[in-house]
């Protein structure tokens, strides 16, 4: 049978990171690790799996191989079970193994949490492999690196301080072509929303600001972006097991909103980010909940289109389907709404199977697709499930309100040839809508 | 082997049952103020009424979506534990010696119903190692331990099932019985049958995590 160890891939962080290790400084910081951060949690996980194998079918991974070492368990037996039955004392290679597992095989989706009667969370136990890997300084290089970004400039794209409001000004000025009274507006004290996005929004993806500050003033609402570090949501280091940084960042996040007195923070269409806020980072910081409202977009659209505050001037008329993102979905509990918005958006919704909180993952969340080029085509190969899952709908547009699904969606789409498009919820509505005093 | 028979039933059987006892009251207790200690974070968010729901969801064949994927093992399943629980509770041999010793008393299955409920649990230890040994993803994280565990559950029904129909050595066969189950009581605490203790709290937490946090279904 298959192990991790028969498809090492080259990286030059893992590699770099192994070399700097010994047997002994590994045990240290695995001693130190599971005394100071694991607790009943792990202890119960690692010592109740009955290897039942259920989990199997849970995993895109194995249902796309049909390899028992890609399945849930077999990660964990692969990775946290040896270092446990070595007491961490282990060659500088099996950590390699380990953090190949942990960063690029697992996408902490949590759908095998649907499959394991023991409810046992393998997510959460990749996570502290992850962290453990980062303590050692064994980090995929491409998701270091925005790490490191986020460490420098509080955001995960290298955006200079400067650099982001110019961004939204370019926007801004953009916008006004269409509506000439359109603001982005910068730093305003106590309005209703502080919108937030990741960073990759001001490197690439421009348009879905632009978008988003039509939908902000055709609605007609109090908002603001602030025009400091703060304004990034996104989080790598918590992916890439560096919780202080994760923390810092999130801090960033939190007081921004609290500093302009905003009552909510909406974000735009990003899982992972959404974790982060709403459900690591408020934590790791000794938040129960989060000192600021913190609403994902799908939310927030659904509350618009709720009290009537945008209208469509049309229907999208080409047949969709909804692919849910497991951190708003399994993470959030946005099945519903997420559904309410595209039927009030389009004619026709065809469903995937299965869907909701069972949906297939896109296999590019967690921070694998992050972990960048070296494992790409892994990543690709082992989402040959959701491609099948796509193509029987039959159907031409993916909606999917994640950037990380977006993603790993195109690049299934295009390696399959699915002739398939991804549309964010704010392509749709931006789309559709009436739009306020256009020209 | 009287001599041996009188020590399985009489200061085995109280030092089984006491480690049994005692070893998981142990350990649910240190994990609990583990748990307290250091899962604070995660502690903070249990909400039994979102563990009973889903609860309700995994203690009802196919009611979960883990159970509908995998039809056979669920079957199995169910089967097994409700045999498992029901014939040494029920079973008229061991309410008899319950009797004789201490004066308990409780009404009995039917002989001849137990004697097809234990039957039914060989065999179904039998697949789970046949699952064990044969298919694939089983075999991938199957430890010695695993197989341990299986075989010494099975082994203690097969025993009694055995010495029911007095085939081979009744004596022997009682006497190896006891000490099956014995040594299964005693590896309850300390071995991966130990989801008897924790798999009610670790479902419980992961659904109220889903529950009250995420507002979603973990079946």
């Amino acid at each position: 049978m298959n192990t991790i160890a028969d498809r090492l891939i080259e990286d030059e962080g893992l590699r770099r990171g192994v070399s700097r290790l010994t047997p002994e400084k590994i045990q240290k910081v695995f001693r130190e690790l599971i005394a100071g951060e694991c607790g009943a949690r792990l202890k119960t996980y690692m010592e109740t799996c009955v290897h039942c194998g259920m989990c199997a079918k849970a995993c895109h991974y194995y249902m796309s191989h049909k390899d028992p070492s890609y399945m849930p368990a077999a990660k964990v037996t692969q990775t946290m079970t040896r270092l446990l039955k070595a007491d961490g004392k282990v060659d500088p290679q099996v950590i390699y193994e380990c953090a190949q597992v942990a960063y690029t095989e697992c996408n902490l989706c949590r759908r095998c949490i649907h499959y394991c009667p023991l409810g046992i969370d393998t997510g959460y136990i990749m996570s502290v492999v992850r962290r453990l890997c980062h303590k050692l300084g064994v980090t995929p290089q491409y998701m270091q690196d925005t790490a490191h970004s986020h460490s420098a400039t509080m955001n995960q794209m290298w955006v200079k301080d400067d650099e982001w409001p110019d961004t939204l000004q370019w926007q801004e000025e953009e916008a006004r072509d269409e509506f000439p009274g359109l603001r982005i507006p910068l730093e305003v004290e106590g309005a209703d929303f502080m919108y937030s996005v990741i960073a990759p929004e001001p490197k690439f993806r421009t348009q879905l600001i632009y978008q988003a500050a039509a939908i902000f003033h055709a609605a007609g609402l109090s908002w603001t972006m602030p025009a400091t570090p703060g304004w990034d949501n996104s989080n790598m280091a918590m992916f890439s097991g560096d919780s202080e940084i994760m923390s810092r960042v999130e801090r960033a996040h939190y007081e921004t909103a609290q500093r302009l007195r905003v009552k909510r923070i909406v974000m735009g269409e990003c899982g992972h980010a959404f974790r982060a806020v709403y459900d690591t980072a408020n934590r790791w910081l000794g938040w129960k909940w989060h000192p600021v409202p913190i609403t994902h977009s799908v939310e927030f659209f659904w509350e618009l289109i709720q009290q009537g505050r945008i209208k469509i001037t049309h229907k999208y008329a080409e047949p969709v389907t909804i692919h849910d993102p497991c951190n708003i979905i399994r993470g959030r509990g946005l099945m519903e709404k997420l559904r309410d918005v595209v039927h009030f958006l389009c004619e026709e919704v065809v469903e995937m199977h299965p869907n909701r909180e069972h949906n297939y993952c896109c296999c590019a969340g967690g921070g694998v697709i992050n972990c960048g080029p070296p494992f790409k085509n892994v990543r690709v190969a082992g989402n040959a499930i959701k491609a099948e899952q796509l193509k029987a709908t039959g159907v031409h547009t993916v909606v999917a309100p994640c950037h990380n699904c977006h993603g790993g969606l195109e690049d299934i789409i295009s390696k399959y040839e699915l002739g398939m498009h991804t549309k964010f919820l704010g392509d749709l509505i931006y789309e559709l809508m009436e739009k306020p005093e256009a020209e | 082997m009287h001599a041996l028979y009188d020590l399985a039933v009489g200061p085995l059987a109280w030092l089984a049952f006491g480690i049994f006892i005692l070893g998981s009251a142990y350990r649910l207790l240190a994990m609990r103020a583990l748990a307290l200690k250091k899962d604070g974070a995660f502690v903070a968010f249990i909400s039994w009424p979102h563990a009973t729901k889903s609860l309700m969801h995994w203690l009802t064949p196919f009611g979960s979506l883990g159970w509908r994927e995998n039809p056979v093992v669920t079957v199995a399943t169910f089967i097994f534990h409700i045999c498992l629980f029901l014939v040494p509770i029920f079973l008229m041999g061991h309410i008899v010696l319950l009797d004789t010793f201490h004066g308990w008393s409780w009404p009995a299955l039917p002989g001849q119903l137990a004697d097809i409920l234990s039957i039914i649990v060989v065999v179904i230890c039998a697949y789970f190692l046949w699952r064990r040994m044969s298919v694939p993803e089983v075999r991938f994280v199957t430890s010695a331990q695993d197989i341990v565990v299986v075989s010494l559950v099975g082994l203690t029904f097969l025993t009694g099932v055995l010495a029911y129909h007095r085939i081979g050595d009744n004596l022997v066969l009682t006497t190896l019985h006891i000490l099956c189950g014995e040594a299964m009581l005693i590896a309850i605490p300390f071995t991966r049958l130990s989801h008897m203790l924790f798999g009610f709290f670790s479902r419980g937490y992961i659904a109220s995590e889903f529950g009250s946090v995420r507002h979603a279904k973990d079946w």
